[in-house]
């Protein structure tokens, strides 16, 4: 450069303002946060807390606690000795936390969810690479690790529902509560008309079972009040239907063919209506992570979870197989996407 | 075209559904602005070759690289003596690409020519910009119209690349190189694209409103120049007024000249004013990846584009000054302003009355694919079609992203078919080489409606620009 060019610099004039953001585009955004999400599904599970209260006792509350708590911690302290930022206010824990106390009968004892949640959310979730990097579903390994540690406490555990409203029963729910076996043991074992026998007529049973007034795990007992939850999460687009339509449409379809006596004799809504299989489609198999993104794969990942549901109660060892189910095809999910790829814009042109 | 009855055309794949905000100013009549002091055109505003400055107008003539590369531009300027200024009027020719792809600039006021010096770009952070200071006596010019009919393909072309028209639709691509299909070229269908999707922007809104005449006029010109019959002027639903005022522009036309011009309301839908989705709701044809538009028989022209390629061909008179929504609650007064090209945003902020204590950011061009500038020292360019004035209520906060959920939400939302959510993965562990797999990574067009409806809050447009810079590089490896 010359020095007359030199005389001619000038220095611009520049009025910066000095809060002014400059990130990126694009500059405003959907008001859906991951915060948002995860809370919202925790609300949506809050009305089977309160249903199971009423239910089975007080001890509900104290498990899922319990259960909340120690996953809630376990996230915090593996992330600080991890040198991870501590993301517990992001939900994620809470909602495992809550999903692991409903798979948790309701008469174990208090301190048992606490191995759960250390299987949950430091195994199953925090060396995986924390929220995002989970191949299984966090609370259902926990319920896995203490069915395979805890078999006698996690099979034995179920308390007759209270159906009279006095008071009393409820402050001494823990003493007085007798153990029975679930629904599904006693189909299982001593088929339909031993669970007829057991609980009543059919439509009762119906009845009992949709509403929540039988025997099982803490959170999975009433369809009523999960479907409420699950369809909150529809209208708002958090989940679509393709889970829990698939999931739920399989388990009565398999059941229906192989559950009776003869083919094509089984109790379809029986099926759906017991054990886990509403909690499951909606918000088990439904967790993002540890599910399909794309549509075709989430059908086909919600008829295996179905499939194998109605395999492992038929055959299999346990009476209830939802949970087993989910974890079997969460695997699998890296393969579904794989194979069932969104549509590229250019593949429409022909 | 589809023939659904009551249903409007979409694209099927992706979009959302942003919350327009158009109301703040759709309803409000261009304003013309006064002349600001000085107006800074950037040699290059366009795509193509940068404008070379006009020889008699600065002494040492340099070609354009010269004052882009870190030559004399650096840090200062290229400033003229007082005996070197010249004086130029309004709409004199003062930068023009010859005879290489570009666009030719024109002073928007009666005023000197400064020099060329850096200014600060919205993208590129430096450019080199002709200054013009006002000075002398400032008499408008005029413009009569004339019958345009008479001209052939070929003095149409000149006439539109005489007044340095680009597409107005954010691009810049000179208008008379995208029109200039060579012969052999099947084409059936001119798209006129008036879906004006992003929110906020109603630029377009309004000329089409105030002129509908001209737009029409203006698809006339093209069609005579690409020599078909078909236009199809695609208007998102929520502009009925535009839609109306173009319908009765049609229905009245004292001379169609045998033109087939259609208005076809759309669906209001982020992003349809793509080219791509405006081609796929109208006509079902889908462009295939890496290929030009017309290779499916259409053109796509933004409507304001048409509109100054009418001006520019009946009045004769060049693309100096444009219509620019002025929108946000971060500024006292939202216009749609008819402003010259080159004013600096801090003239236009001294027009409508200062800033909101609570601004926080400032936006060129629509809130989904715009970009952020800190200094009101930026000069309006030949595309920009917006500059908002945003408050912190209406960015939202500025959070820190959180890792992906695998929520499928930008799977959902893009238009595109990509998929966001694994390129995004990717390319934070460092593989961006390897994302060709989820998708034609070339295709993204940066709508944003990815990282609209992430809620990690990701920056998945960045991740997926980022991406492709790495595949870009693993090829170039490959083939050293």
């Amino acid at each position: 450069m010359n020095s007359s060019a030199k005389d001619r610099i000038q220095t611009a004039e520049r009025p910066y303002f000095n809060n002014l953001s400059v990130s990126f585009s694009p500059h405003f955004r959907s008001q859906v946060s991951t915060e948002r999400i995860m809370w919202t599904v925790v609300a949506c599970l809050m009305p089977s807390l309160i249903l199971s209260m009423f239910v089975f006792g007080l001890q509900t509350l104290i498990i899922t606690a319990v259960s909340v708590i120690s996953c809630v911690m376990t996230e915090a302290i593996s992330q600080k000795l991890l040198n991870r930022p501590i993301a517990i206010t992001d939900g994620s824990a809470v909602i495992t936390g809550v999903l692991l106390a409903y798979v948790i009968p309701p008469g174990v004892p208090y301190w048992m969810p606490i191995p759960g949640a250390i299987m949950a959310i430091f195994i199953t979730k925090i060396i995986m690479g924390g929220l995002g990097f989970n191949v299984f579903n966090p609370a259902l390994m926990g319920r896995a690790l203490l069915m395979a540690s805890y078999p006698v406490a996690m099979t034995a555990g179920w308390l007759t529902p209270i159906r009279d409203l006095s008071l009393d029963k409820y402050l001494n729910a823990g003493v007085d509560a007798i153990s029975t076996a679930t629904p599904l043991y006693v189909l299982k074992h001593y088929g339909l008309n031993g669970l007829i026998e057991k609980f009543g007529s059919l439509s009762t049973l119906y009845f009992d079972f949709f509403f929540g007034f039988s025997p099982g795990c803490i959170g999975e007992t009433s369809a009523c009040v999960l479907l409420v939850g699950g369809i909150v999460l529809l209208y708002k687009r958090y989940i679509t239907w393709h889970i829990p339509v698939s999931v739920i449409a399989s388990t009565a379809f398999f059941t229906w063919i192989f559950g009776g006596e003869t083919y094509f004799s089984g109790n379809p809504v029986l099926a759906v209506l017991s054990g886990g299989v509403i909690l499951g489609a909606f918000f088990m198999a439904t967790d993002y992570v540890t599910s399909p993104n794309e549509k075709r794969g989430q059908m086909i990942f919600g008829a295996g979870i179905g499939a194998l549901t109605v395999l492992i109660r038929l055959k299999g060892g346990y009476p209830e197989g939802v949970c087993y189910a989910i974890l079997l095809m969460n695997p699998l999910v890296p393969a579904l996407d794989q194979w069932f790829r969104p549509k590229r814009f250019s593949e429409g042109a022909s | 075209m589809k023939n659904k009855a009551n249903v409007l055309p979409d694209f099927p794949m992706g979009g959302i559904h942003p919350t327009e905000r158009k109301e703040l100013t759709e309803h409000l009549p261009i304003e013309t602005m006064t002349d600001p002091s000085k107006v800074a055109l950037f040699l290059k505003q366009h795509v193509g070759y940068p404008s070379e400055v006009m020889f008699n107008l600065i002494s040492q003539l340099h070609s354009p690289e010269y004052y882009l590369e870190d030559n004399i531009c650096k840090d200062g300027a290229c400033g003229l003596d007082a005996s070197e200024k010249k004086q130029v009027n309004e709409g004199e020719l003062i930068g023009s690409t010859k005879n290489k792809i570009g666009a030719s600039l024109h002073a928007g006021i009666n005023g000197t020519v400064d020099g060329v010096f850096d200014t600060i770009h919205p993208v590129l952070g430096k450019a080199p910009a002709i200054i013009v200071s006002k000075s002398g006596a400032q008499k408008k010019p005029s413009y009569t119209r004339k019958d345009w009919t008479k001209y052939s393909k070929e003095e149409l072309l000149s006439k539109i690349n005489d007044a340095g028209i680009v597409g107005l639709g954010g691009a810049g691509f000179p208008a008379d190189i995208k029109l200039n299909i060579k012969p052999g070229v099947f084409l059936d269908t001119l798209i006129l694209n008036g879906s004006e999707c992003e929110p906020y922007l109603t630029c377009d809104h309004r000329v089409m409103a105030e002129y509908p005449q001209d737009v029409i006029e203006g698809a006339k010109i093209i069609l005579k120049i690409l020599g078909i019959n078909r236009c199809v002027i695609g208007i998102e639903n929520n502009k009925p007024d535009a839609i109306a005022a173009l319908e009765k522009a049609v229905a009245d036309d004292p001379n169609p000249m045998g033109c087939d011009i259609f208005i076809q309301p759309l669906t209001v839908k982020y992003p349809h004013g793509s080219a791509d989705q405006i081609m796929q709701s109208i006509t079902d044809r889908v462009r295939p990846s890496g290929k030009r538009s017309s290779s499916i028989g259409i053109i796509v022209q933004n409507v304001y584009t048409t509109k100054t390629i009418y001006d520019a061909v009946a009045l004769d008179k060049p693309f100096y000054e444009r219509v620019v929504t002025i929108s946000g609650r971060g500024i006292s007064r939202q216009a749609n302003l008819l402003v010259k090209i080159g004013t600096p945003l801090a003239d236009i902020v001294e027009y409508l009355g200062g800033t909101t204590p609570d601004l926080a950011k400032i936006v060129i061009g629509g809130p989904m694919m715009g970009v952020a500038v800190s200094s009101l020292n930026v000069p309006i360019t030949k595309a920009t079609s917006g500059v908002l004035f945003l408050t912190k209520d209406e960015i939202g906060e500025d959070e820190k992203y959180g890792p992906c959920i695998r929520c499928g939400f930008c799977l959902n939302a893009c238009p595109m078919g990509l998929e966001p959510n694994n390129i995004g993965v990717f390319v934070e562990a460092g593989k961006g080489a390897d994302c060709e797999q989820f998708g034609f990574v070339d295709d993204c067009f940066q709508c944003g409606s990815c990282a609209y409806v992430c809620p990690a809050k990701r920056p998945l447009v960045q991740f997926i620009g980022l991406a492709r810079i790495k595949i870009e590089e693993a090829k170039k490896k490959e083939e050293n």
